[in-house]
């Protein structure tokens, strides 16, 4: 029996053991690879050590779409979080028609990537648009929105906080996990919905919070879609998003080589960036007495 | 992420909303919904938006102050946007590459998961764990070298880097579901497993007869997952599809959105036809996702 599973273990885990080498450490390998070379299609690559990262260094539009990525993730991330944790709480109550709720909230994560794109130009339209509508009506004034370079970026946080549902789906599924008994606890000791929420509800939710927003910044530092869609990196580079650099050096000016040493940069920064905030949770991450459920 | 919840625990919890919570007195449950229906207004606004204008003459969307009723009707913008482009022909292909990867992702990770939760083999953790930490890795670092190999192999244009990863697990992101599969399969009893190994059954066996048909919860949510996924996915069609008779819905979409740029209201019909069979399934099998999300124990 003992041998008949592993020979049956291993090869019913193969084809993802296979995707895993041909699919991700392969092309990881490769990328590395790449990174050091002069490579451009059409041309054979030549090693040329590190100097796709010493370009990269004096790349005015590197630096630029790096500073435009984080200021994207610094805005998008903790409006999503704060967003979709209040509709998750309000989800989470007793309401009638509780499906119709839930699909309404998930609605606009639900539209493939490029709707949505092509519904936003429209709705960011300065001349007739929703939102100059709306303005106007209310005696505002408008905004040039995407096409105007000081409020490009954040007419994307607005747009990327409508797609919310993700986030709050699983805020949903932390928050059915909280333990009744402590919500009893301070009721017995006369505590209101406030201390409810302020001693149970967020301790206890520490952790979701926490994958939350890691998922999140690994998310919106690969941003793509708006930038290649929507605006094409303008006005002025003002939403050249790293990946949309990345992408455009890659498949449009043919630089697998300077692009590869963008991608792994983009690797390093993410895993820095991972490695920061988990050390920081440590700090404020409540783990639950793990079994004593 | 460092304990999972035990998957009996993660199961009986269930699903249904609110255990646990009193329900809040009347002033409160007035607040609750002028709540959820002020939060609704901002969500829903913009789709109002969307069917308004796919249902309205140009002339009539540039108005100001805007109008929010079309006069007429102007239904022809579906039928006009949805033939002026091959959207049918988009459709099948989007459906053909959607159809084929839901089937390899859902059958080669519930095998893997089978593997990784019910069958007893060296190595077995080390292996899992390796898998699971490549969903951390950025697309960006695989994006190039997987280009070059699909165009090394001549399948650029063809469905292949589309479908193939799939049939390996969901390559990549297909960790997440065999994390989801392992977990559901770990509730099931092993006393079923052991019954069948003594009466001569072969791990197949018991993972196609005994596993699968228990697992009809975690296996639609899978397939839900996988679908939309397919279904919305932009970056991958880009990369690899070039002739127009082999685009999906998100690409003929963009190249619609580029080339009719003065029709608005077409452009709004075929983004509207494109979305409404995903809410529509989505609407149905929503219990499904939160399930989901709930089994894999995420929160710990």
């Amino acid at each position: 029996m003992r041998r008949l599973e592993t020979r049956w273990g291993i090869l019913m885990a193969l084809p993802a053991i296979l995707g895993f080498v041909i699919f991700t450490i392969g092309p990881m390998v490769a990328s590395a690879f790449f990174s050091l070379t002069d490579w451009t299609i059409g041309a054979s690559p030549n090693f040329i050590g590190l100097d796709n990262y010493a370009t990269m260094v004096q790349d005015e539009l590197f630096w630029k779409s790096l500073s435009t990525t984080t200021y994207y993730t610094l805005g998008a991330v903790p409006l999503v979080l704060i967003v979709s944790f209040a509709v998750a709480m309000l989800l989470n109550q007793k309401v009638r028609g509780l499906a119709v709720w839930r699909t309404i909230f998930y609605l606009p994560t639900l539209v493939p990537a490029i709707a949505n794109v092509v519904l936003w130009i429209w709705i960011f339209n300065p001349d007739f648009g929703l939102l100059n509508s709306l303005l106007r009506q209310g005696g505002l004034p408008g905004s040039q929105w995407i096409y105007a370079e000081s409020t490009a970026v954040p007419s994307m946080i607005i747009m990327s906080t409508w797609g919310f549902g993700n986030t709050m789906v699983i805020f949903l599924a932390g928050l059915q996990g909280v333990p009744r008994h402590l919500y009893e606890a301070v009721s017995i000791d006369g505590g209101g919905a406030w201390r409810r929420f302020w001693h149970v509800t967020l301790p206890m939710m520490t952790p979701t919070i926490f994958y939350n927003l890691v998922v999140g910044v690994v998310g919106t530092f690969q941003v793509f879609n708006q930038a290649y869609v929507m605006t094409e990196g303008g006005p002025n580079h003002a939403t050249l998003f790293y990946v949309y650099y990345l992408f455009r050096k890659a498949f449009t000016e043919s630089e697998m080589g300077y692009a590869s040493a963008l991608a792994w940069t983009l690797f390093m920064i993410i895993m820095v960036v991972t490695f920061l905030m988990f050390r920081n949770a440590r700090r404020w991450v409540y783990y639950e007495m793990a079994g004593a459920r | 992420m460092t304990a999972l919840a035990t998957p009996d625990q993660t199961a009986a919890r269930g699903v249904a909303p609110t255990q646990g919570l009193r329900k809040p007195r009347r002033y409160g449950r007035i607040l609750l919904y002028v709540a959820l229906v002020a939060g609704s207004i901002p969500t829903l606004l913009p789709f109002v938006w969307l069917v308004r204008s796919a249902l309205m003459q140009d002339a009539q969307m540039f108005v100001s102050p805007p109008q929010w009723i079309p006069s007429p009707f102007q239904w022809s913008n579906f039928s006009e946007s949805l033939t002026t482009q091959p959207f049918a022909r988009y459709f099948l292909n989007t459906v053909v590459i959607a159809v084929i990867s839901v089937l390899g992702t859902v059958l080669t990770c519930a095998v893997a998961a089978f593997s990784f939760s019910r069958l007893r083999w060296r190595g077995r953790n080390i292996v899992f764990a390796l898998l699971l930490s490549g969903v951390m890795l950025p697309y960006a670092v695989t994006l190039i070298p997987t280009f070059v190999m699909w165009q090394e192999l001549d399948l650029i244009d063809t469905i292949a880097p589309l479908t193939v990863p799939s049939w390996f697990a969901g390559a990549g992101g297909g960790v997440f579901n065999i994390f989801l599969l392992r977990q559901f399969f770990l509730t099931i009893p092993f006393e079923l497993d052991e019954a069948a190994y003594i009466d001569g059954a072969s791990p197949w066996r018991v993972f196609w007869t005994i596993i699968m048909p228990l697992s009809k919860p975690a296996i639609i949510v899978v397939t839900i997952f996988t679908f939309i996924g397919t279904w919305n996915d932009f970056l991958g069609p880009l990369l690899y599809l070039q002739n127009e008779e082999n685009y999906t819905l998100s690409l003929g979409l963009a190249s619609f959105q580029s080339m009719y740029i003065t029709q608005w209201g077409y452009l709004m019909a075929a983004s509207a036809a494109i979305i409404a069979p995903i809410i529509a399934l989505f609407f149905f099998m929503q219990r499904y996702f939160i399930e989901g999300v709930t089994l894999t124990g995420i929160k710990n």
